[in-house]
């Protein structure tokens, strides 16, 4: 045999092991399960009435941080669960993919509120007395926060995936179990971490909602972050509102040094590339894990479980299916189950009408519908101000490479940070200079959702290769001319990415944003949110119709407008202007 | 001769296997009526031009694909899923970038239900003997191209597969691995370090083939049929200079360009007439995949060397494989600007004036050629002159030749003609409105950009 060329790039061989590391890493493992049990406990109470009360001492807001991120953390687990379940269902069978895609869609466009006027007298009744029926239903609505672009992900990847895996997995006749967790997963496994990022970021700004349960004019708040922050602004208390805006500004920044950035440091080795790439994410903490001797210790403990987890699994069968099938089911089938979804459906709309007629009349879809064009003209508004004020400064910071590497980490925890703990102080500001809160809302709308355009008009504008850019440079094409004809097409795909999500984030910052209170004031706004979020929180029999109303308008508009509008400029992006 | 056997048993049998794939509104047939042996104790190369149907051959056989008609058996019964007696090595390596080199060579064992241990041992053995000794804990994004391959064969042959299914293994590779890897595969091959039976290896590589095979078997394309299987009978290791190989070699490209009634010994098996080429329609004459820049250059370089070539030295001066030079060979073919006649390609005199001739010259001779001898550009063209704004959408042409050629290849063709017509200055192809309009004159066209 002949000697190989080259050799590994990489250290094979172990550094010495640090033993300090390894106690220091063992006894933060301690301390963390020791501060899980203590904060879990608290989610298992009994509900005493009465002593529902949100404090909003100093002292308790580590305990209530701890709660907020246990919430979020077991929520995400979740919707990782559901994301890896549902995108196999939908990437796997024909049939369920025609109805689970675009129920996933509408899902999406379901403001949180939608899902907790439904869902929470159901959790509470399946534990009545008890915390746990309150933690459950505040779990799934962040939960309802997280899940839905991390399972499109997740499908995408697996209708993705390269066909000779698909062709491997078969020839070497896996078990199916081996095929999800050795090629399925790991091919989707960046995806799934970079939504869940994104996705939790989007749960921190409706903690507060999530955290604030009610049923049948029963009130559970729950200890958190979000809660303290509402308890401080019901009470004007704005040194209590400038702590929880420190709390989470440290839990922004702190799950990601000690989460986020670990995994998506990790998650690099699920990349498809075909050599080492320069530009590679990475973390402090997870390099100091790797140095210490637990990584190996787990390895191997996770290498028996999943050895005979794998054998037992192989009763799942395997990927050989006979290739006889060429005609999958039939058309009896096809049929039935076409008649068993339209049944379905149908039954549900049904029931939907006639709630809605005995309880409130369907004139509230008229209302909604009106009140919705109002919201849609805000949305519209804050989609091209921002663009106009953060383009060309996304441009600026994306064309060196000095600025972008300091600022687009600033950027994503900005993006991360639940803007509505920021809404007090605007709110203040409104109530001493007058301003409308019609036209004030979509500056509240702005401070969550503009990010998305910086961040994505950077990456848009690093991607611009540099040899076209110094073309650009020797011909002398400078000013207008450039951005037309280099500029704009080069962050044209990246752009109407981060557009889609921002208008999503203001459709959904509408319902926080379109009233808000400051202790006894509250302003209100004209709009669909501001109409969802009064009738969330009225006790009158129609106020579940009109939620429902006005959570299906605003899916309506929102799934509306990403198929008039930004699906087609996707389109163009991906036809026109993609560099590659 | 280490694997001459006396009797060679077929251990994988095909009999009149044809495929067809299906589109909502069409029939596209890849592979027509294929009788194959894969014998005990060879190395049998299928050999064919792109569009021939020799992956979707393989893959019948390794029970990936289902025939459309036909039957695959192997050691007698027939495979209706995955070939239990077959591992496949990948022309793309397939190797899983998040499984280390021993990780990834362990997987079909770990399929199999191998213990643990016995797995570990029976993997790190096959690594060392492909002679990646000190990777194991390496991951396939640290190895070079032929170190990738190397996993990926030590990954097929650890599961001691009767038969080794080869998928052009050395065609992502630079010359001088694959070179090498070649080299080692003859070398694995003749010490049986493993116990395979035999080796199907799918190629376009003509020299390939005769360098490792027994057998090779040649497929015509569109759709794939067998054009004709020559015995290899070269003791190895194999000299390409010595006459015999060039002379296989030789006859090899004969056969492959598709001449075969001219080329004694070798018998005529697709039914080519030449009959004139204007009553053709675009079905009949698939465009080949062959650029202007190409066509240009090709004809350049037989005018200088003299209008007529070997084709295997052109291949081999060049550098290029067969899936590069014959379509550009078989476009200037039905330009009509050159001549095949066994393995010799020679200009004619419509192409030695286009080789000669200035730009606006060479595109009228070219807009000729395109117009009387091209179907499909004829029909689009005549299709313009007709549409009362000389314009029409390309949905309109991709329904005629998607009938006969499928999605993707309709789209191919239609990229073709865009590219030809283009040039020839006949049409123009407007991508964001995708549509063809009549080229414009030149001052109409600046009139227009203003």
């Amino acid at each position: 045999m002949a000697m190989p060329r080259t050799f590994p790039q990489r250290v094979t061989l172990g550094r010495p092991k640090q033993s300090a590391l390894d106690v220091l890493i063992g006894a933060a493992v301690i301390v963390a399960l020791y501060s899980l049990i203590r904060v879990g406990r608290g989610a298992t109470l009994t509900i005493v009435p009465g002593s529902t009360q949100i404090s909003t001492r100093a002292i308790d807001l580590p305990y209530y941080a701890a709660r907020s991120l246990l919430r979020m953390f077991i929520a995400l687990a979740a919707s990782t669960a559901f994301s890896l379940g549902y995108g196999y269902a939908a990437a796997r069978s024909r049939r369920l993919e025609k109805v689970l895609l675009p129920l996933l869609d509408i899902l999406q466009s379901v403001p949180v509120l939608g899902f907790l006027v439904v869902i929470v007298s159901f959790f509470l009744s399946l534990f009545p007395n008890s915390y746990v029926g309150v933690e459950l239903a505040s779990i799934f609505a962040i939960f309802t926060a997280q899940a839905w672009n991390m399972t499109f992900s997740f499908y995408h990847s697996l209708i993705t995936l390269p066909h000779e895996f698909d062709e491997l997995s078969r020839s070497l006749r896996l078990t199916r179990w081996m095929r999800f967790w050795k090629i399925e997963v790991p091919a989707g496994a960046i995806g799934l971490v970079w939504n869940g990022m994104m996705s939790m970021a989007g749960a921190w700004f409706f903690l507060s909602a999530s955290e604030a349960i009610s049923s049948n004019g029963h009130s559970y708040p729950l200890p958190g972050v979000g809660s303290y922050a509402a308890a401080a602004i019901a009470r004007g208390d704005l040194r209590g509102v400038g702590l929880a805006i420190a709390t989470m500004g440290v839990l922004v920044v702190g799950v990601n040094f000690f989460f986020w950035r670990p995994l998506t440091a990790w998650a690099e080795r699920f990349k498809m590339e075909q050599s080492e790439s320069a530009d590679r994410q990475r973390s402090v903490l997870l390099e100091m894990l790797q140095q210490s001797r637990w990584p190996q210790l787990a390895g191997r403990a996770r290498r028996k479980v999943a050895g005979s987890l794998g054998r037992a699994m192989a009763v799942l069968g395997r990927d050989d299916e006979p290739l006889a099938a060429a005609a999958p089911g039939g058309r009896a089938a096809d049929v039935a189950f076409v008649v068993l979804v339209g049944a379905v459906t149908a039954f549900g709309l049904w029931r939907l009408v006639s709630y809605t007629v005995s309880h409130s009349g369907l004139g509230v879809y008229a209302t909604a519908l009106g009140l919705g064009f109002l919201t849609f003209l805000r949305v519209a508004f804050l989609v091209a101000v921002s663009t106009l004020i953060w383009v060309p400064v996304g441009v600026r910071i994306g064309e060196s490479p000095r600025l972008a590497r300091t600022a687009q980490p600033v950027v994503q925890v900005l993006a991360s940070f639940p803007a509505n703990f920021l809404f007090p102080f605007a709110t203040l500001l409104f109530i001493h200079t007058g301003i409308s809160l019609n036209f004030g809302a979509v500056l509240l709308m702005a401070l969550g959702s503009q990010w998305y355009i910086l961040f994505n008009t950077i990456a848009g504008a690093m991607a611009i290769p540099t040899d076209l850019r110094e073309a650009m440079d020797n011909l002398r094409v400078t000013g207008w001319q450039r951005w037309r004809r280099l500029i704009i097409p080069g962050i044209f795909p990246f752009y109407v990415t981060g557009a889609i999500t921002a208008s999503g984030g203001a459709w959904n910052a509408s319902i926080v944003a379109e009233i808000v209170t400051f202790r006894d004031r509250t302003l209100t706004a004209k709009g669909l949110g501001a109409y969802i979020a009064q009738a969330f929180s009225a006790t009158d029999p129609g106020h579940v119709a009109r939620v429902l109303a006005g959570v299906a308008v605003m899916s309506l508009y929102v799934v509306g407008v990403n198929r008039l509008v930004w699906r087609p400029l996707y389109g163009l992006a991906e036809r026109r202007y993609k560099l590659d | 001769m280490a694997t001459t056997i006396e009797e060679p048993v077929p251990l994988i049998v095909c009999r009149g296997l044809t495929k067809t794939f299906k589109t909502p509104d069409s029939e596209l047939p890849v592979l027509d009526n294929i009788d194959l042996e894969v014998l005990d104790g060879e190395i049998l190369a299928l050999l064919g031009k792109s569009g021939s149907g020799k992956s979707t051959l393989l893959r019948c056989i390794a029970g990936l694909i289902a025939p459309s008609s036909g039957t695959v058996t192997f050691r007698g019964k027939p495979v209706t899923g995955p070939n239990p007696g077959t591992a496949m090595v990948f022309q793309s390596f397939a190797l899983l970038p998040w499984l280390t080199v021993q990780a990834n060579v362990e997987i079909g064992l770990e399929a199999r239900g191998v213990p643990e241990a016995e797995r570990a041992t029976k993997a790190r053995r096959a690594i060392d003997r492909i002679g990646l000794d000190g990777f194991e804990s390496a991951f396939p994004k640290e190895l070079s191209g032929g170190m990738r391959q190397r996993v990926g064969f030590a990954r097929a042959l650890v599961v001691e597969p009767d038969v080794l299914l080869m998928d052009e293994p050395f065609s992502a590779l630079d010359v001088l691995t694959a070179e090498n890897l070649r080299g080692e595969l003859l070398e694995l091959w003749q010490t049986h370090d493993f116990p395979i039976k035999s080796i199907l290896i799918v190629t376009h590589n003509i020299e390939e083939a005769v360098l490792l095979a027994d057998r090779v078997v040649i497929l015509g394309s569109n759709p794939g049929r067998i054009r004709k299987t020559l015995g290899v009978g070269m003791p190895r290791p194999r000299d390409r200079r010595a006459p015999d190989f060039e002379a296989l070699v030789d006859e090899i490209y004969g056969i492959m360009i598709g001449r075969e009634e001219q080329h004694p010994g070798a018998a005529p098996v697709e039914e080519e007439q030449a009959i004139h080429a204007r009553k053709l329609t675009p079905a009949q004459v698939p465009i080949p995949h062959a650029s202007i820049d190409g066509l240009s250059g090709l004809v350049e370089i037989l005018h200088q060397l003299g209008d007529e070539l070997d084709l295997a030295d052109l291949a081999d001066e060049l550098r290029l494989e067969v899936d590069d030079l014959l379509p550009l060979v078989d476009a200037l073919v039905l330009l009509g600007f050159a001549e095949v006649e066994g393995p010799r390609v020679r200009l004619t005199v419509e192409g030695i004036g286009f080789g000669g001739a200035d730009i606006q010259e060479s595109k009228q001779i070219f807009a000729r050629a395109a117009i009387d001898r091209v179907p499909l550009i004829r029909v689009i063209r005549a299709g313009l002159e007709r549409a009362a704004d000389g314009c029409l959408q390309a949905g309109f042409f991709r329904d005629i030749v998607r009938r006969s050629f499928g999605e993707e290849e309709a789209t191919e063709q239609l990229e073709i003609a865009a590219q030809w017509g283009r040039y020839a200055e006949l049409f123009e192809y407007d991508a964001i409105a995708r549509q063809f309009c009549i080229a414009r004159e030149a001052g109409e066209a600046e009139q227009g950009a203003a």
